[in-house]
């Protein structure tokens, strides 16, 4: 599904490499916590899954495309199949809940037929067919987050990259989110989640990949946030 | 693809960005008033060289009593001049170029001068015998004066020969700076246009970062994230466009039929007809122009 080999990343300027010889399997259905601290990588080996970067060596090869050689027409069409979260929610202020989710449909095409279905389907799923009209101004951080999870699924992707998404959140709305990816990964969505929060990854017992300075320094399945003896 | 989306987001962006607009579509109907002005004039400039060189002359003037002394010592040209220069011109040697020529005596020049200056205060004062007697003669190609004046320049009796055509050469030449320099103020306007277009759609999608990064992470197309800014910016430029067709009209219509056509009846100038012809042109350009300008900034703004 997500097969990275020998990926080394080096940016202008830099005194070291922000990915340094990176290999790493991830199969469909897998539910993968990266974690190392800030400038380790993980965003990097994000950017690069998601081909808003290439490397300077190595391969790529997401949902059978070669990143590497893909040319750049092609690259809107192979986003389609991965949804992304972030950190920051990433909605746009002046639509709804409800439009933000549309939106995302519009601008692939989408017909208004299959939008008018999807929407409300998926703001269900992620509990927040109540808030459907509501702009994000209008909504708590973890009903935001929900809204930008619903956007990034409502595609049905089969890859979905998590960056921080639990990063601005309180604990219980935190673990609110976990489980909602939880369900999403249990539909089929293989999860690839970049995070900070100790406590969602021991608590995950899901497979952990450690980065530090560029380089894959653990790959546990089953594992915490700390290395584990 | 959703005509629709692509609509109402260009909407939003104007909406969002009508000053820039403004002065887009303000600049644009500016200089593509300058366009078409100049394409006015050359329009002008062809019709009455067809019109006139067919009927310029070259004209052959004799001396008369107050003609000056250096060029005319014996004053008045005798019937013996008349006679020498048609014995000439139906010579063997100048007959084959020649389609036609009359003589026009003093009367008949003062019956055409009175005709021409009626309105003049000059009309009051000139008497026949102050106007050349002149041999008026049409070339069959007249390219050829040359071979005409040589003839009958410096002939005793002949005040001065004279190729109608210089004098329409002067106003082509005239009517083709002032074209020129349309076109020069044209060309800087556009490219100021042109600048100005692509600050606007730069500005417009900075304000739409966001969207921008949302559509490229959900995999929306180039052409359908680019779309809606080209639009923004050709929709500006056809209105400027037809801002300056407006003007163009206007000016044919008021300036050029209202105004010179009635000061100067017996000439022919550029109608309606010829502004329409521009039209296409103007419309085309204005829109090749803002689009090619908004293509070419939005591309660079946007990655994949």
């Amino acid at each position: 599904m997500i097969s990275i080999n020998q990926v080394t990343k080096q940016y202008k300027g830099a005194p070291r490499p922000a990915l340094d010889q990176v290999s790493l399997e991830i199969d469909k259905g897998e539910f993968v916590f990266l974690v190392g601290a800030s400038g380790s990588g993980k965003s990097s080996l994000m950017r690069m899954i998601l081909r808003e970067d290439v490397p300077t060596s190595g391969s790529i090869h997401v949902l059978g495309e070669n990143l590497i050689g893909i040319p750049n027409r092609r690259v809107p069409h192979f986003r389609r199949s991965l949804g992304v979260v972030f950190q920051d929610f990433r909605l746009l202020p002046n639509k709804t809940a409800a439009q933000n989710v549309a939106f995302s449909l519009e601008v692939i095409g989408k017909s208004a037929g299959f939008i008018a279905e999807a929407v409300p389907d998926v703001l269900r799923l992620v509990g927040l067919e109540e808030k459907a009209s509501s702009l994000p101004s209008e909504l708590s951080g973890g009903e935001q987050q929900r809204v930008a999870l619903a956007r990034a699924i409502v595609n049905k992707p089969a890859i979905l990259l998590a960056d921080e998404p639990t990063g601005n959140l309180d604990p219980n709305t935190s673990a609110g989110i976990m489980a909602l990816l939880d369900r999403i990964n249990l539909a089929g969505t293989t999860i690839v989640m970049a995070t900070h929060d100790v406590g969602i990854v021991d608590k995950g017992r899901k497979r952990v990949v450690e980065l530090s300075q560029g380089k894959i320094v653990r790959d546990e399945r089953g594992s915490g946030y700390g290395v584990s003896k | 693809m959703r005509a629709n989306f692509v609509f109402t987001e260009m909407g939003i962006a104007i909406r969002r960005n009508l000053s820039m607009i403004i002065s887009v579509i303000l600049v644009t109907f500016i200089s593509l008033t300058f366009v078409g002005t100049a394409g006015l004039l050359q329009q002008q400039i062809s019709s009455m060289k067809t019109y006139w060189y067919d009927k310029a002359q070259v004209a052959i003037y004799l001396c008369t009593k107050t003609s000056p002394q250096d060029v005319c010592p014996q004053g008045e040209a005798s019937k013996d001049v008349r006679n020498t220069i048609i014995s000439r011109l139906d010579s063997g040697t100048l007959k084959p170029y020649i389609e036609q020529y009359y003589f026009e005596n003093h009367d008949e020049a003062y019956k055409t001068f009175i005709k021409e200056f009626k309105d003049n205060a000059v009309a009051k004062y000139v008497t026949p015998a102050q106007l050349n007697e002149t041999f008026w003669v049409n070339l069959k190609d007249p390219n050829q004066a040359p071979i005409i004046i040589e003839s009958f320049t410096g002939l005793s009796g002949v005040e001065e020969v004279k190729d109608q055509r210089s004098y329409l050469d002067q106003i082509f030449a005239m009517l083709n700076i002032a074209s020129l320099a349309a076109i020069s103020i044209a060309g800087l306007m556009l490219f100021s246009a042109v600048l100005l277009i692509s600050t606007t759609i730069r500005l417009s999608a900075v304000m739409r970062r966001r969207e921008i990064g949302i559509m490229r992470l959900v995999g929306a197309s180039n052409f359908y994230i680019q779309l809606p800014f080209i639009l923004e910016g050709v929709v500006a430029g056809v209105l400027g466009s037809l801002l300056a067709g407006g003007a163009i009209f206007a000016l044919v219509q008021f300036f050029v039929q209202g105004f010179l056509a009635q000061q100067l009846p017996f000439t022919s100038f550029v109608g309606l007809a010829d502004a329409w012809t521009l039209l296409p042109g103007l419309l085309g350009l204005g829109a090749l122009l803002a689009g090619l300008a908004a293509f070419t900034s939005i591309r660079r703004y946007l990655k994949v």
